[in-house]
């Protein structure tokens, strides 16, 4: 057993930390969340140049071929400096889905172009009616005499107005909650018959609510003619938590490092606020969280090509402990700074904010948490 | 021991009910419902405090002289609590609540004939000047200055935090009028006029995106000696006075109460079943429910005891602290009943005002702005932690 970083993913992390420390100041974050489209295309070439998008891409197709322990080393540095490029979308989701499931041509097509910065994915799974079951689908996709048709409507898709392609989750066999009959298509986000409502979100990025109707789509739209893309969907899901896991304990390690800084120089009653016993334990008891969940997002990485229970238990689990310590550690940031902990003029109230967003996205901790026992029972049985 | 109320208490209550049915406009329940952060604005309670003023209801706690209702204690928690219930507006507590009771209590016989009434018929709009940037838990070491001038004081320095001040007509404020070595010695209560030459506001964005507080700029303003309340450095006696009535302000139980039911009504609303049937939200709206009804009973207790002429200690720190930590316990339930749509942002304020479709509907518009800002209750109005040190302080003698 040996838990350490080897060297190559220690760089991997002094390279992150550099990029952020030189590239992402709160200022510079600020800046491009104003700007019209509200992301940086500059930064997302840069990442390309670092060949952080092709990370997880196998070799053959121009990636790095590494993964999951990587990938965690990334989104924790992405968490510090809260990025809202749509990493997460199109090089934790996205690539892996297409590796997963696509034919060697869609491989070929599809990911030398997200590799070199060119092409950004958005995963349109979620409906309003599901709460958080992958399973529960009523997005229909129609056979037709020309390919497929897609009807139904998908909320909260994230990154979607800065995609070209939206990966659609569709059912193909009648039964709404069916674990088989289920499909994945590639849809160029301009495609007819395909009505987008753009917005914020909490954290600061974009996303939108899709409405399918009558939406033709060619037959080899169907990521490698799989009409079983349930389990794919349910690892590529398990280890985008492992993922957001890391980037949680990103932004829970600033908070903490923040909420010190500032209880040392802050003086009320004529001594620093960290002076006082009950905020010092206060602190301690973030640190505290922040090892748990760290330990947490560890065990989901470590977990990612596991046997699928095993994986799953893992990323419920992560997915329960990260999201309460986040928010243990957010609200006692946030309370410790008093009054300026509640304005946008702090960071503090951002890095809140895409806790709570890390905390919704794939099902709160309360979800996961009946998830995790119902994995228990079936592991017992 | 008895829990229920007297036959002319529950004749009250129908009155106040009978009151509220033919004065509280749907338009301003609404417009509560869509305010996010703590105090709602002009354009929402103005109604409502117009029906109450012509009631002689709007400061019912005030001696009768001034225009109070001389209610008994019980009458008292009976408003307040039909008015939670009910899903009334607030009106604003700096005048009603603040400092209304301290002129009344330390005023001169001109500024009571000049402010009270204003402050009943809604005319003059305060705000509170008490917080800055480098005093918020010690109140004490603040630094505003007021140096006599003749007949003026010359205010200089910045207030933060003040609540709608970019709304108000006037600022009651501690200011600094000498350089004790007990800070609380030197600091007197001034009533400003806000349009005074030298004041500037600047807003400061919440967290949930709503423009509710300002920091305030005093650039050499002129403030008459006669708008100073009582005496020259005593005004940390009047401030610590206004104190025990802003934190006493409320009987909260009846207000979380509703809250907690809109909740269950939005569950209820999910037509696909998959929020209805979800049982962890079931026992965690049970768990805050359980916790109402303890803050109620020990409002209920708190009352018997005034009603007795006992003395009920320091259990308003009880209820601040329990009050702010359900409400937002409340307040976090919500974001995890909509799922989802707790990552809309939806940028425009107010949200009353909104005549464009949004993103979410209505009755999802407010849950994650009102968490946001929500956690700004366990800040104002003396930090948990300080209410912690109040307990420990007055009510366990250490
Ligand atoms: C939305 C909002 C509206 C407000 N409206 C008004 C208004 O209208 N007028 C006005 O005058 N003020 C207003 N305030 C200010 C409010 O009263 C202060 O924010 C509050 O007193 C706390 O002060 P602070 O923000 O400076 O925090 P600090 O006092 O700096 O406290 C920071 C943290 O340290 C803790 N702390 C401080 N001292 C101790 C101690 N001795 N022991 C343990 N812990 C300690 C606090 O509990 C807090 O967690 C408002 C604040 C907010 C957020």
């Amino acid at each position: 057993m040996d838990l350490s970083l080897s060297d190559e993913q220690r760089l991997l992390g002094d390279a992150a930390s550099r990029f952020i420390a030189g590239r992402y100041s709160f200022e510079a974050r600020r800046t491009i969340l104003q700007s019209t489209e509200g992301f940086s295309r500059e930064i997302w070439r840069e990442f390309a140049d670092l060949g952080w998008l092709g990370l997880s891409v196998p070799e053959e197709f121009g990636g790095l071929g590494a993964g999951a322990v990587e990938t965690g080393i990334v989104m924790e540095a992405l968490g510090r400096a809260l990025v809202v490029e749509p990493y997460l979308a199109t090089a934790v989701i996205a690539v892996p889905l297409i590796a997963e499931l696509g034919s060697q041509q869609q491989k070929a097509e599809l990911l030398p172009p997200i590799v070199a910065g060119k092409s950004r994915l958005a995963f349109a799974q979620a409906e309003p009616q599901a709460r958080f079951a992958l399973d529960d689908v009523a997005t229909k996709a129609v056979r037709t005499s020309v390919g497929w048709r897609l009807e139904g409507r998908k909320d909260v898709v994230l990154g979607a107005p800065w995609a070209d392609h939206l990966l659609v989750v569709a059912r193909i066999s009648p039964t709404q909650r069916d674990r088989s009959g289920i499909g994945v298509f590639v849809v160029p986000s301009s495609a007819a018959g395909i009505v987008r409502t753009d917005y914020q979100t909490l954290d600061g990025g974009r996303a939108s609510n899709i409405v399918f109707s009558e939406a033709a789509v060619p037959t080899d739209a169907l990521l490698g003619g799989s009409e079983h893309a349930l389990p794919a969907i349910e690892k590529v899901t398990d280890n985008a938590i492992a993922a957001m896991a890391s980037e949680a304990v990103g932004c829970m390690q600033v908070l903490l490092e923040t909420t010190i800084a500032y209880t040392k120089q802050r003086i009320q009653f004529g001594k620093p606020l960290a002076d006082n016993q009950v905020l010092r334990h206060r602190m301690a008891a973030m640190a505290v969280k922040i090892e748990e969940a760290r330990a947490s997002a560890l065990n989901a990485v470590l977990a990612a090509d596991a046997d699928p229970l095993t994986r799953a238990r893992a990323a419920s689990s992560a997915k329960v402990k990260v999201g309460r310590s986040g928010r243990f550690v957010a609200e006692q940031a946030v309370q410790l700074h008093g009054g300026m902990g509640v304005t946008e003029e702090l960071n503090v109230g951002a890095y809140f904010k895409r806790l709570m967003a890390i905390d919704i996205i794939f099902g709160s901790p309360e979800f996961h948490l009946q998830r995790h026992a119902r994995l228990s029972r079936q592991q017992a049985a | 021991m008895d829990l229920s109320f007297s036959k002319d208490e529950l004749a009250f209550r129908d009155e106040v009910r009978d009151f509220i049915a033919k004065n509280l406009t749907e338009e301003a329940r609404r417009g509560q419902r869509l305010t996010p952060s703590a105090l709602s604005e002009k354009a929402v309670f103005g109604s409502w405090h117009a029906a109450l003023y012509r009631k002689g209801w709007v400061a019912p706690y005030w001696p009768k002289e001034y225009g109070g209702a001389g209610w008994t204690p019980a009458q008292r928690y009976i408003f307040e609590s039909e008015l939670g219930l009910a899903g009334a507006p607030r009106l604003l507590p700096f005048g009603i609540h603040m400092v209304g009771p301290v002129i009344i209590k330390f005023g001169s016989q001109v500024q009571k004939d000049y402010y009270l009434p204003r402050i009943l018929s809604g005319e003059d709009y305060w705000c509170q000047g008490y917080s800055e940037p480098g005093s918020g838990s010690d109140l004490a070491s603040l630094k505003t200055k007021a140096v006599r001038d003749g007949d003026h004081y010359v205010v200089n320095g910045t207030k933060i935090w003040t609540t709608h001040a970019h709304f108000a007509d006037r600022m009651f404020a501690l200011v600094r009028t000498a350089d004790t070595p007990k800070r609380q010695e030197g600091i007197s209560f001034l009533l400003i006029d806000m349009k005074t030459k030298g004041i500037s506001t600047r807003p400061i964005i919440t967290i949930g995106g709503d423009h509710e507080v300002n920091q305030v700029f005093f650039d050499d303003v002129h403030v008459p000696v006669e708008n100073r309340v009582g005496e020259e450095n005593k005004g940390w006696t009047y401030a610590k006075y206004l104190l025990e009535f802003e934190r006493g302000a409320g009987f909260r139980a009846s207000g979380l109460r509703r809250e907690l039911k809109e909740l269950r009504e939005l569950i209820a609303r999910d037509r696909a079943g998959s929020v209805a049937g979800d049982e962890s939200l079931a026992s965690r709206l049970s768990e805050i429910e359980i916790d109402i009804d303890a803050l109620e009973m020990i409002e209920l207790k708190l009352l018997s005891d005034v009603q007795a002429g006992r003395n009920p200690g320091p259990v308003s720190s009880v209820l601040k602290l329990r009050g702010t930590e359900v409400f937002q316990a409340i307040t976090r339930l919500g974001v995890d009943v909509i799922g989802h749509n707790a990552l809309v942002w939806e940028p425009r304020r107010p949200l009353y005002g909104l005549n464009e479709p949004a993103v979410l509907p209505e009755e999802e518009l407010a849950i994650l702005p009102a968490h946001l800002d929500g956690r700004a209750h366990t800040i104002f109005g003396g930090t948990s932690e300080i209410q912690h040190e109040i307990i420990a302080k007055q009510m366990l003698g250490l």
